[in-house]
């Protein structure tokens, strides 16, 4: 009997169901690979002590330290002690919690270590078809390479720890179909802003996305990353992409992707992952994409955002808008082009892949920093770190004038001493503009890292185009 | 966990929509290796003055608030991260359920973990709690139902196994722990 069409999603939930869900209980899914850091996981660990519960599957976990670590070289490698007793207190906490379960950890001096969600797909962890969890929203970012991948919170994660299981009900499945080519200057960046401008913050709820058509296709391994990364951003649980060539190409060779003989099978099996032909989605959207422009944000979630040469929108019957404008301090109407700012973040597990660091430095290269513009960029993973080293593209930000640190969350959200001031204005490739999200008061505008270094340049919001 | 089966309470009213994590417990907050302590800071940006005076015009420092273990909230509240310190820091401050036409995902399901009850209502029944604050309601929990101060009664809808874990008191991963032989067998076979 011919099956019926199925999803890349559906495909690697039944594979994962240990028990499907009834009318009365939800599914218990398998999880392959658990990762954990150091903000989400302490009363993980404590629920099994009380318990007196072990890890089922050590080896199906993977820690390590991103949050509320520091990025300043003296804090990471010893020579001060971490400023922020609370964050020495987590970073000690996760050591102590990985001796005493035996999770391996790549600590806060290993070489590997990074951003959680950059160091999976670069470590060939992150593989087409696993399930994927960690206490952190952006898990999403996994489902790039064909993953079914979502944060979870800390209850959940002692239910991995314990059981290499969780209890869930099947979301629905959302196509995000974009075609035509991203014209010069438009990066995976300003396609998913435009997306989740269109989709709105709630948009995704209850639905996993696979993002399809040629144009994510044409894509390379780290937009991809970008991409899927933010699809919580429209509130999707998870965001997924098929894997293709683009796919095995990337993972081939990595360290812990399989090798030889055994990535030929894995090979086999992966390229029985996507959607089949006739297969049906709970939704469809549409999206052109040689219509998308350099995208920035203005207001206080990133649904709030508009082309680069665009207006703030009026809404003038619209009270929460307005308090997000006041917070912004940003006038309804106004352009946001030529906006001053204060601060330029180029960093983050949406854009710290080696290639947002060559393309901010080939802005940067031969210009600097405008005065009075503080500049950080904070590679996603020592590894990206090495490797933007060995290009020399550290003594371009350097000699543009810009802080290069250890890698780390950094000012993507403020909790490991890298903070923008309240009032002051910073242009960040992270994937948040809450409020307070980078520092109390704070003013973030999220935008790609080529407007990001183009606007440092400058010290205004700058199309990128202008600048090449 | 202990079971949820009714509550009756006065409300205390957020009326934005988008209320995030970040907002509901700023980051800065979340380097704690416990779960305890966090009520203080539930809210802080919005709760406090520089001084780190509370301000008086935010509903949660209004002295009726004290008493009301209902938020209602305005549309999608709880997105962005997967704090769980989030529903944690609410059940601190002494809430036991958040009233919205729209809950984000993540923080459902923390929040069930935990026995904060996330209630998803109607426009029309979410319009008339935004323009009532301090309305004293009720949720049941096996009925699925919010009951207004005039006896109306909305539905909400509750996940049956979320609905049993409440009312009974069960705890998910006791649960999941029944079930390690069928664990085991998945292992065993993929
Ligand atoms: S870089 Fe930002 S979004 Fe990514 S994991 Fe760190 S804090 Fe979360």
């Amino acid at each position: 009997m011919a099956r019926a069409p199925q999803t890349l999603f559906e495909k690697v939930w039944r594979a994962h169901e240990v028990s499907p869900e009834s009318a009365a209980t939800p599914a218990v899914l398998y999880i392959d690979l658990h990762l954990i850091h150091e903000v989400t996981s302490p009363q993980a660990f404590a629920l099994l002590r009380e318990r007196g519960l072990p890890v089922r599957r050590p080896e199906r976990a993977l820690a390590t330290m991103d949050h509320s670590t520091p990025t300043l070289t003296a804090q990471v490698f010893g020579g001060a002690p971490i400023a922020i007793d609370s964050a020495a207190r987590q970073v000690r906490t996760l050591e102590a919690n990985c001796r005493e379960f035996g999770v391996e950890l790549l600590g806060l001096t290993h070489a590997q270590r990074g951003i959680v969600h950059v160091i999976g797909p670069e470590l060939g962890l992150t593989q087409p078809g696993k399930t994927i969890v960690c206490g952190d929203s952006h898990t999403s970012t996994h489902g790039a390479l064909g993953a079914l991948a979502f944060g979870i919170g800390t209850t959940e994660v002692a239910h991995v720890l314990a059981t290499q299981c969780l209890l869930q009900r099947k979301p629905g499945t959302l196509a995000v179909n974009v075609h035509g080519r991203l014209r010069e200057g438009v990066t995976a960046k300003d396609l998913i802003l435009a997306i989740i401008g269109r989709l709105g913050i709630a948009g995704g709820t209850g639905h996993v996305i696979e993002y399809r058509g040629e144009t994510i296709r044409a894509l390379d391994m780290d937009e991809r990353l970008t991409v899927c990364n933010m699809s919580i951003e429209a509130g999707a649980r998870a965001g997924m992409i098929a894997p293709d060539e683009t796919t095995f190409a990337y993972l081939a060779g990595r360290p812990r992707a399989p090798q030889g003989a055994a990535f030929e099978r894995a090979l086999d099996a992966w390229r029985q992952l996507p959607t089949d032909a006739g297969a049906r989605f709970d939704r469809e959207v549409d999206f052109d994409a040689a219509a998308i422009e350099p995208m920035i944000t203005y207001g206080t979630n990133p649904g709030m955002v508009i082309p680069i040469g665009g207006f703030i929108p009026e809404r003038a019957d619209d009270a929460a808008f307005g308090q997000a404008l006041a917070y912004m301090g940003l006038t309804p109407g106004a352009a946001i082009k030529d906006q001053p700012v204060n601060v330029v973040f180029v960093g983050s597990c949406t854009n710290a892949r080696l290639s947002d660091l060559r393309s901010a430095a080939a802005v940067l290269r031969g210009r600097h920093v405008a005065p009075g513009i503080t500049m950080l960029v904070v590679p996603g993973s020592q590894e990206v770190k090495r490797q933007a080293e060995a290009e020399g593209l550290h003594q371009v930000f350097l000699d543009a004038g810009a802080q290069w640190r250890e890698s780390g969350c950094s000012m993507c959200l403020g909790m490991n001493g890298d903070l923008v001031g309240a009032g002051q204005y910073a242009i960040s490739t992270s994937n948040r503009n809450f409020e307070g999200r980078q520092g109390k008061g704070a003013r973030t505008l999220l935008a790609s890292p080529i407007t990001a270094a183009a606007s440092a340049v400058r010290g205004r919001v700058t199309d990128p185009r202008e600048l090449t | 966990m202990e079971p949820f089966t009714t509550l009756r309470s006065r409300t205390v009213v957020l009326p934005a929509a988008n209320i995030d994590t970040d907002q509901i417990i700023p980051a800065r907050f979340l380097t704690t290796t416990t779960r305890t302590g966090l009520g203080k800071n539930l809210f802080a940006d919005w709760r406090y003055e520089e001084s780190g005076a509370p301000r008086a015009d935010f509903a949660l420092n209004r002295p009726a608030a004290r008493a009301c273990q209902i938020l209602v909230a305005g549309r999608n509240f709880g997105c962005g991260s997967s704090r769980e310190h989030a529903p944690w820091a609410l059940l601190d401050y002494g809430l036991r359920a958040v009233v919205s036409t729209q809950i984000a995902d993540i923080f459902r399901s923390n929040a069930l973990k935990n026995a904060l009850l996330p209630v998803v209502v109607d426009e029309s029944t979410s319009n008339w709690l935004i323009a009532n604050p301090g309305a004293e309601i009720t949720l049941d929990v096996a009925a699925g139902t919010l009951t207004l101060p005039s006896g109306v009664s909305a539905q909400f809808p509750l996940e049956a196994f979320a609905r049993h874990c409440l009312l009974h008191g069960v705890d998910e991963l006791g649960y999941l722990l029944t079930r390690a032989d069928e664990i085991a067998a998945y292992e065993a076979r993929a």
